[in-house]
């Protein structure tokens, strides 16, 4: 009985669960061709780490993809970024935070700037952005010109890329040494509340009559999801614990899923990606949609571009290279359509997850790099397939 | 009784959740014209599809038999090799491209590596001919009207060497004379041996034509009636697409109409640059409080431009003159100021500006207002639910869900879902621009119910229609447009058809 209620769901939810079980696939296989050194806490924390730069740019692509729109720009923008922050602390004198919050602030100026381009003038994304990459690129490496590579001597900005939050027990206490105890409290609380919320959403569903998993379905979900946070905790806190990159992503999309799902303004957005004329006409501006979606796009890449110099602990003129096809890769991987209206930020998270699982078991392997790329094109293919066909089976 | 050229037996069709043939039987004789009736999402369509290869063979059970041969189309390249040809409601033309590329677009004549253009030409032409469309062949499509778009698209399936022509809906989006037209060139097919299955909702033109009509009703045949034997009239038709007798098409209402102007347009000029000419110019007229005034004129004649520049202008024309919305002049920049001055506006095409069909009921009811529905930015989700389900229950939208994808629904129920939405901005003025375009008799007589509820509750309506009985029996008064300009205004008593067709073509 069980077992088919769990095979109807399975195949009802297909579409949302099949990145899941591909990440857990992928990750079995690397575990097991690694003797087990991909899956521990080491190699999970480093893998995080490298995701983040990519992983906030995913996000903002969603939203950018969603409004049947694309920015090419968002590489060597995020280089030319990074390099401008280290640039400020480094020759201008200015301290970590006002140098992060000049990188964000340009970078939004510089979305903003080819969403004007594209909702006031009306150029066609692709050709604005376009323009970006190459603009972006010169702009980097005259910023690089001088020194080539500027290193960033300042230890706070580099624990962004490179540190851990702090612990708030002492680590010689006899209870769990070998685990940072703020992280595992933070895991908790996740799971708590992931639990809270799900029991508060069913029975909402439940009291407008709407369609919900079986009990005995819902219950197995619960325990599923609890226990794969359970181990990423665990993974994690076995190696200093949750880095400050891991933070700020988990903040970013948190919040990005919060505006998307439950504000006007993430409505509206969805509105535009799903039939631009009909919002239009609902009272829904397209253009300032438009430049809402371009200036996060911006904003991203300039932290996109901290996270990257932080973790070099220096900006280099090549900085960002093909960071905006792996973030459009991430983001299709994680089932946005390319057709607009359809895809979720924390979709294109498990996107980013993914593509750089690849590319982190790969590497343990010594994969040749050429093969790399091969194989990363396969899937990357392979998850729109599925996604595409999966959408048209459902339909 | 001649041989029957194509027979379709006990074909059923089901799509998850949904039956939307069952057992349907149908059967064509050869050089006939055969209408399908019924009301939207009776299986009319899919019945079509199931016939063209949409669905393909095993996606569905029963047999096809086209002169006696039983065939398993696996796509629509299959049934079009087999001689079957159809013609959607929505064309399939590219419309940058000359109307000779578009009729030989798929079959083109070669000759070795190249496309043989004089040959094109020569054939395009003699397919024209058969038609009897008079225009250079080399037009781009883009610049002709709906009605000879119309026109090409038949000359294209005859190129393809048909035995049955299919023609879904053909006349929706013509005006009178086109559409006369178009059954003048069905009759002449007819005697040059083409068999035509049309599927039609304007029974008058199905009387006109139809030598055999079958109804279908909720996905079952309800029958087949022969027009030489007299068997077919509007009142026979109607009774047996819906089960039960209509006899009044209009609800009638007791009118409140007020002295109070709710919108005044004054000297309103409207210039396209896309263009580049003027699409209307030096309107004038005024709604009252309570009242519905119909909008009538043929295509084309800038009753929707007119509609799409009084609220907010999304097109970006330029204007001149004056709008006052109760007495109060009023300036609307875009859409947005226009809904918050109390305009509704339900577009003409729900479904390429209407309604987002990717998304839930929920969802594009709430679109325009979700506003209404937050506290700094955040959607209440459950009060959303209660706003969606209200009106699900108030204009009877049938959906098995408020979570049900637009997508899903009939073509009555999507109209109702873009009323919703409208009347959740709690407008002072609803202007309904073509309300039931494509949806069936049941389905309109619940949206005129609706219409006369809200009038009475003292909103006020603006229809723009092409139907002349619909302006005739819905309107208190009457405007006339024709080549952007408003050529007449009559109170409905002194309102006839052909006095309305006169202004109209003036």
């Amino acid at each position: 009985m069980i077992l088919k209620d769990f095979r109807a769901v399975i195949r009802n939810n297909i579409r949302e669960y099949g990145m899941y079980i591909a990440l857990v696939v992928i990750m079995g296989i690397f575990t097991i061709a690694t003797d087990g050194v991909f899956i521990s806490s080491r190699n999970i924390a480093n893998l995080l780490n490298q995701t983040g730069y990519i992983a906030v740019l995913a996000i903002g692509m969603t939203l950018v993809i969603v409004i049947r729109q694309i920015d090419l720009s968002v590489g060597f923008l995020s280089g030319f970024l990074g390099a401008l922050a280290a640039i400020a602390m480094t020759s201008w004198g200015f301290p970590a935070w006002a140098a992060i919050l000049a990188a964000l602030a340009m970078g939004t100026l510089a979305g903003l700037l080819t969403g004007f381009f594209v909702a006031q003038v009306g150029i066609p994304s692709f050709v604005a952005s376009l323009a970006g990459w190459l603009i972006y690129r010169g702009a980097l490496l005259l910023a690089t010109l001088k020194k080539g590579t500027i290193i960033v001597p300042d230890d706070a900005f580099n624990a962004i890329g490179n540190g851990y939050i702090p612990d708030i027990f002492p680590a010689e206490t006899s209870f769990l040494p070998e685990l940072h105890k703020l992280t595992l409290l933070l895991g908790l609380l996740a799971i708590v509340w992931f639990i809270f919320q799900s029991l508060r959403d069913r029975k909402n569903r439940v009291a407008y009559g709407f369609e919900v998993l079986p009990a005995d379905m819902f219950i197995l979900k619960l325990v599923f999801i609890s226990v794969i946070l359970s181990l990423i905790t665990w993974v994690v806190a076995g190696y200093n614990g949750m880095s400050w990159t891991l933070a700020i992503v988990l903040v970013v999309v948190l919040a990005y899923h919060f505006i998307t799902t439950k504000t006007v303004l993430g409505r509206h957005i969805y509105a535009v990606g799903g039939n631009p004329e009909a919002a239009e006409l609902s009272g829904v501006s397209v253009k300032k949609i438009t430049f809402w979606v371009f200036g996060s796009m911006g904003m991203l890449c300039g932290l996109s571009g901290i996270l990257f110099t932080s973790r070099l602990q220096s900006a280099t003129t090549t900085a960002g290279t093909l960071f905006e096809l792996d973030a459009i890769a991430a983001a299709y991987i994680g089932g946005v359509s390319a057709a607009g209206g359809i895809g979720k930020v924390t979709g294109s998270l498990m996107g980013a997850i993914v593509y750089m699982s690849l590319t982190s078991g790969m590497n343990l392997l010594g994969t040749d790099i050429s093969l790399q790329y091969i194989i990363r094109g396969a899937v990357l293919v392979a998850a729109v397939v599925f996604d595409v066909t999966t959408r048209k089976a459902k339909s | 009784m001649i041989a029957p050229i194509l027979e379709m037996r006990n074909i059923t069709k089901t799509f998850p959740g949904v039956r939307a043939l069952s057992e349907v039987s149908f059967s064509v004789a050869k050089g006939e014209i055969h209408c399908l009736v019924g009301e939207n999402g009776a299986g009319k369509s899919t019945l079509m599809k199931v016939l063209s290869g949409v669905y393909p063979h095993g996606d569905y059970s029963g047999d096809i038999l086209l002169e006696a041969q039983s065939q398993k189309f696996r796509n629509i390249a299959d049934s079009e090799h087999a001689g079957i040809g159809i013609i959607y409601q929505e064309l399939a033309l590219v419309p940058d491209m000359t109307v000779y590329d578009n009729i030989l677009l798929g079959h083109e004549l070669k000759s070795g590596l190249t496309v043989n253009l004089n040959e094109t030409i020569k054939q395009a032409t003699e397919m024209l001919a058969k038609v009897r469309l008079q225009l250079n062949p080399s037009t781009k499509v883009r610049d002709l009207g709906v009605g000879k778009q119309q026109l090409v698209e038949i000359a294209k399936a005859l190129c393809r060497d048909i035995k049955i022509l299919i023609l879904d809906e053909p006349t929706a989006a013509l005006n009178e004379d086109d559409c006369d037209n178009l059954l003048d060139i069905l009759r002449g097919l007819k005697r040059d041996g083409v068999t035509s299955i049309m599927i039609s909702h304007k029974l008058k033109e199905v009387i006109h034509i139809a030598d055999t009509v079958t109804v279908l009703r909720d996905g079952q045949t309800v029958c087949t009636l022969d027009a030489s034997r007299g068997e077919v009239s509007e009142g026979v038709l109607i009774k047996h697409m819906v089960g039960r007798e209509i006899d009044d098409v209009f609800p009638k209402r007791k009118k409140k109409i007020s002295d109070e102007v709710v919108m005044q347009v004054r000297d309103w000029t409207v210039y396209s640059h896309g263009l580049g000419r003027t699409l209307l110019s030096d309107v004038n007229f005024d709604v009252h409080k309570g009242e519905i005034v119909g909008f009538a004129g043929l295509m084309g004649s800038g009753r929707t431009e007119l509609a799409h520049s009084l609220f907010g202008n999304p097109d970006g024309y330029r204007l001149n003159g004056e709008i006052k919305i109760e007495g109060k002049v009023s300036k609307f920049t875009e859409p947005r100021n226009a809904i918050d001055a109390g305009i509704a506006y339900a577009s003409e095409d729900r479904k390429k500006n209407g309604l987002i069909l990717i998304q839930d009921v929920k969802q594009n009811v709430t679109l325009a207002n979700l506003k209404a529905l937050a506290t700094r930015g955040v959607v209440d989700a459950n009060g959303e639910a209660k706003v969606a389900e209200e009106y699900r229950t108030a204009l009877s939208i049938k959906t098995p869900s408020i979570n049900q994808k637009v997508l899903n629904l009939s073509g009555g129920n999507q109209q109702k879902v873009s009323i919703a939405k409208w009347l959740f901005v709690k407008p002072k003025l609803l202007i309904l621009d073509e309300p039931t375009r494509g949806i069936d008799v049941g389905a309109k007589y619940e949206i005129y119910t609706l219409m006369n509820k809200l009038v009475d509750q003292g909103m006020s309506i603006i229809m723009i229609s092409s139907e002349l009985p619909e302006i005739l029996g819905m309107s208190d008064r009457i405007y006339i447009v024709s080549s952007g300009r408003i050529t007449g205004e009559l109170p409905i008593a002194e309102a006839t058809q052909e006095k309305i067709m006169q202004l109209a073509t003036s």
